[in-house]
């Protein structure tokens, strides 16, 4: 049972200040959420303006709008501002946001360290985007910054291994937050396999990140000492190897890609089950692939690096590794849609999000077996079809999981329903000029269509031509996405405490919007 | 833009289409002129269907739900939680289609890493923004550049059949002949791709490593650096000439002559 306390009107449990200061002071775990929504929101927006530059440039065979040395800085931003300012931030905004309310906690473990991982980011984003301005410009070494050509980058490359390192440090403490959050402050009576699938897929995530993230930190780390301080850890000529820049940043590389996808998969797996009305099927198999994914994400790395000239042995190791963690993947997928078998299924924006997904990250994930084939993938390493395999996981997937949560639970921290069909033509639109984009791109990496080039030859055209004009379409259609959060966030018809027929779990058992204070005591689970 | 939009839809979307409907067998790839590159194409068109079989049964079964379960048309949900059998079997149905994946491409693995007896060596070297052949058998050793005039790139002049994909000094080559190839860089790490000959080596700056290729007809045969190698990474490509042994053995000596021609000339 609820005490009191929760039912008091959210008016009177605001903090007492007001403006910015109750911003930046904030420990409340829904203040801090929204923070890291509209921070990624905007890092999405920022990306986004790349990507056009990018796909504009594209559009054409010849030099048309920016110079190669600036395309190579605005696709090595592009992946950056995407990966660590938009898709994990907007997960841990989703963590920090549903995971006390669905747990029966009232905050996370540590409120004030929390706000101090939200914090650090803005100051990392804005050091990441002015390293434009810096001499020379921002890093044109690609996201992934390989060494010997990111140690030749001018004084842009160290303004983005400091900000790396900070973003690093709010990754590192955010997990730290939320595995204790989960192990430590579950409500009486939730045992870990009564606590909802997004909580599992963020446990994983958690302990992923406390893996690599160090990694990471250290690499950039060594790469900085390379650049300034005389060492020689990739420089043949001093004794070192540049291919070790590459396993180290691999060994953070991979598993960084299952951090961007199980907080969506945990989405997912509390979507689809409300809107068909019945249980998500097979629950602990569920939590037992997520487990293994996790784990075997850890030992496939270098399928990054088919093309390296590694010995047979492990050319082989890492070609079985990498088919083996299809598995585990291809099972939720059947997990999920044995949900919606024989359920009573409606189409709301966030379930036709979560289809959506279902279908995109299919195609996705099934490339990616065709990529773990290390002879097909020396074919296709670094061309377009890469380009499309992980744009199919990364955008499609966690985004379209983003936007299915975001709808989901707008209702709930708003206390208002979003516009149905501002989010319907959200979704119809997303879904045709995403596939519009990126379909193409397949194509033309199997036609040997080199990546990370501002120019190419003249059999490309078409195709480029067809992918650049839906990714305008795609791009456009975002500001409708802002567009309608806004306006729910402004008003709209009052939501219920349940808000959808189908939802269970304890955040639907608090008022809409969620009271600033929930489960000061904990209700207690059956 | 709508006109020009809707002519580039209809034939983006029939250019996939109508290559397989021409019968080519490449399903995309360049058409294969290597052993080794056939297999490939093989490979994919193995593990493509699969995947496309897989996707059939996942879109079918959710098009399915959608069309059958739905609440407006009154249908109650079944509320189950899980069935062993069904979940044993497809786990183990998918390792079991891993493991059949599996065993043709570690042949393949195992061929494309094998090295040994070549009938010919040549040293590639990666640079910022060309390459350099070094033939160690026959003492030829000349510097590929792209041949493309910039004023195509700047949008000056009409762009070329080959634009971006011809150099001056292409790599010639007999076929018939495995061919093995030893990269390294001078700078910064670059790749050396040739798509028809299923070639990509990386070129390490400091270290060699090794790869090969036997071709079987004469052709000429482009492909592209494919590793970020910085500003002109995209504009140093790849161009492999292959020819007939006797015409092969008649370029060498023709080299021969030139550089010794250089050599006798003062400076």
């Amino acid at each position: 049972m609820q005490v009191a306390l929760d039912n008091v009107p959210a008016v009177a449990q605001l903090p007492r200040q007001g403006g910015i200061l109750r911003w930046i002071r904030t420990t409340n775990h829904k203040d801090i959420g929204t923070l890291y929504l509209f921070f990624s929101l905007s890092m999405l927006l920022v990306g986004g303006l790349m990507a056009l530059t990018i796909r504009a440039e594209l559009f054409q065979p010849g030099l048309q709008i920016v110079r190669p040395e600036f395309f190579n800085q605005i696709t090595s931003m592009h992946g950056l501002i995407m990966i660590f300012g938009a898709i994990m931030p907007a997960f841990v905004g989703f963590a920090n946001w549903q995971l006390p309310l669905m747990l029966g906690a009232p905050d996370m473990a540590f409120p004030r360290l929390n706000n101090l991982s939200f914090w650090l980011l803005p100051f990392a984003a804005v050091l990441l985007v002015a390293s434009f301005f810096a001499p020379g410009g921002a890093t044109a070494a690609g996201w992934t910054l390989y060494a010997p050509l990111s140690v030749q980058m001018g004084p842009g490359m160290d303004m983005a291994i400091f900000a790396i390192h900070i973003l690093g440090v709010s990754s590192i403490v955010g997990a730290l937050n939320i595995i204790v959050t989960i192990l430590n402050m579950r409500a009486p009576g939730m045992t870990l396999f009564k606590m909802p699938l997004f909580a599992w897929t963020w446990l994983v995530t958690a302990f992923l990140l406390l893996t690599i993230m160090p990694v990471l930190a250290g690499t950039v780390t060594m790469l900085l000492f390379d650049r300034h301080f005389g060492t020689h850890f990739f420089d043949a000529a001093g004794g070192g190897d540049p291919v070790l820049f590459q396993h180290l940043f691999w060994f953070f590389g991979h598993p960084e890609v299952y951090v961007l996808i199980l907080p969506t998969f945990g989405i997912v797996s509390a979507v689809i089950p409300t809107f068909s009305r019945k249980p998500l099927f097979g629950l602990r198999s569920m939590v037992a692939a997520t487990c293994c994914i996790g784990i075997v994400a850890c030992a496939v790395w270098a399928h990054h690096m088919f093309t390296v000239g590694m010995p047979v042995a492990a050319q082989l190791f890492f070609m079985y590794s990498t088919l083996l963690i299809a598995v585990p993947t291809g099972i939720k997928v059947f997990n999920w849609l044995a949900t919606m078998w024989e359920g009573s299924l409606t189409f709301e924006t966030p379930m036709l999000f979560a289809i959506g997904f279902l279908f995109v990250f299919t195609i996705g994930g099934l490339t990616g077996v065709i990529l773990a084939i290390a002879p097909v993938d020396i074919q296709l390493h670094q061309t377009y079809y890469i380009v499309a395999h992980f744009h199919y996981t990364m955008v499609a997937s966690s985004l379209f999981g983003l936007f299915a949560g975001t709808y989901y639970w707008l209702p709930k921290w708003t206390g208002h329903m979003y516009d149905e069909k501002l989010g319907q033509w959200h979704f119809w639109l997303t879904l045709i000029f995403f596939n519009l984009t990126f379909i193409p791109m397949f194509f033309l990496g199997l036609a040997g269509m080199p990546r990370r080039i501002p120019d190419y030859a003249l059999q490309f055209t078409n195709l480029n031509s067809l992918a650049s004009i839906g990714a305008f379409g795609f791009g456009l259609t975002q500001l409708l996405f802002v567009y309608t959060v806004i306006k729910c966030i402004r008003g709209g018809p009052r939501a219920t405490a349940q808000v959808w027929e189908g939802a269970k779990g304890l955040e639907w058992t608090v008022p809409s919007p969620a009271p600033h204070h929930t489960f000061s005591t904990p209700p207690v689970v059956e | 833009m709508t006109e020009l939009a809707r002519k580039l839809a209809v034939s983006a979307l029939l250019q996939p289409a109508l290559a397989f409907a021409a019968g080519e067998p490449s399903l995309g790839f360049q058409p294969p002129q290597t052993v080794v590159a056939r297999q490939i194409v093989d490979l994919h068109a193995l593990v493509l269907s699969i995947c496309i079989v897989i996707a059939a049964v996942v879109f079918g079964v959710m098009f399915y739900s959608i069309v059958r379960f739905r609440k407006a048309a009154g249908r109650e949900a079944k509320q189950f939680h899980g069935n062993t059998t069904i979940e044993v079997l497809w786990t183990v149905i998918p390792c079991l289609i891993v493991a059949g994946i599996a065993y043709p491409a570690t042949k393949t693995v195992i061929e494309m890493k094998d090295t040994t007896n070549p009938d010919m060596t040549i040293k590639i070297t990666g640079y910022q923004w060309k390459w350099r052949y070094t033939y160690v058998d026959d003492g030829i050793d000349f510097y590929s550049s792209l041949s493309t005039p910039r004023d195509q790139i700047e949008n000056q002049a009409p762009k070329g059949e080959h634009y971006l994909l011809e150099v001056d000094h292409p790599l010639v080559v007999p076929v018939g002949k495995k061919i093995r190839i030893l990269t390294t860089a001078d700078d910064v790490i670059h790749s050396w791709f040739v798509p028809a000959l299923a070639v990509k080596q990386d070129a390490i700056p400091g270290f060699v490593r090794d790869s090969w290729f036997k071709v079987d007809a004469p052709g000429i045969y482009r492909g592209a650096c494919t590793e970020l190698c910085g500003k002109e990474h995209g504009f140093m490509p790849v161009v492999v000439e292959a020819m007939p042994e006797k015409d092969y053995r008649d370029w060498v000596a023709d080299q021969h002559a030139k550089s010794a021609a250089t050599a006798a000339t003062p400076q």
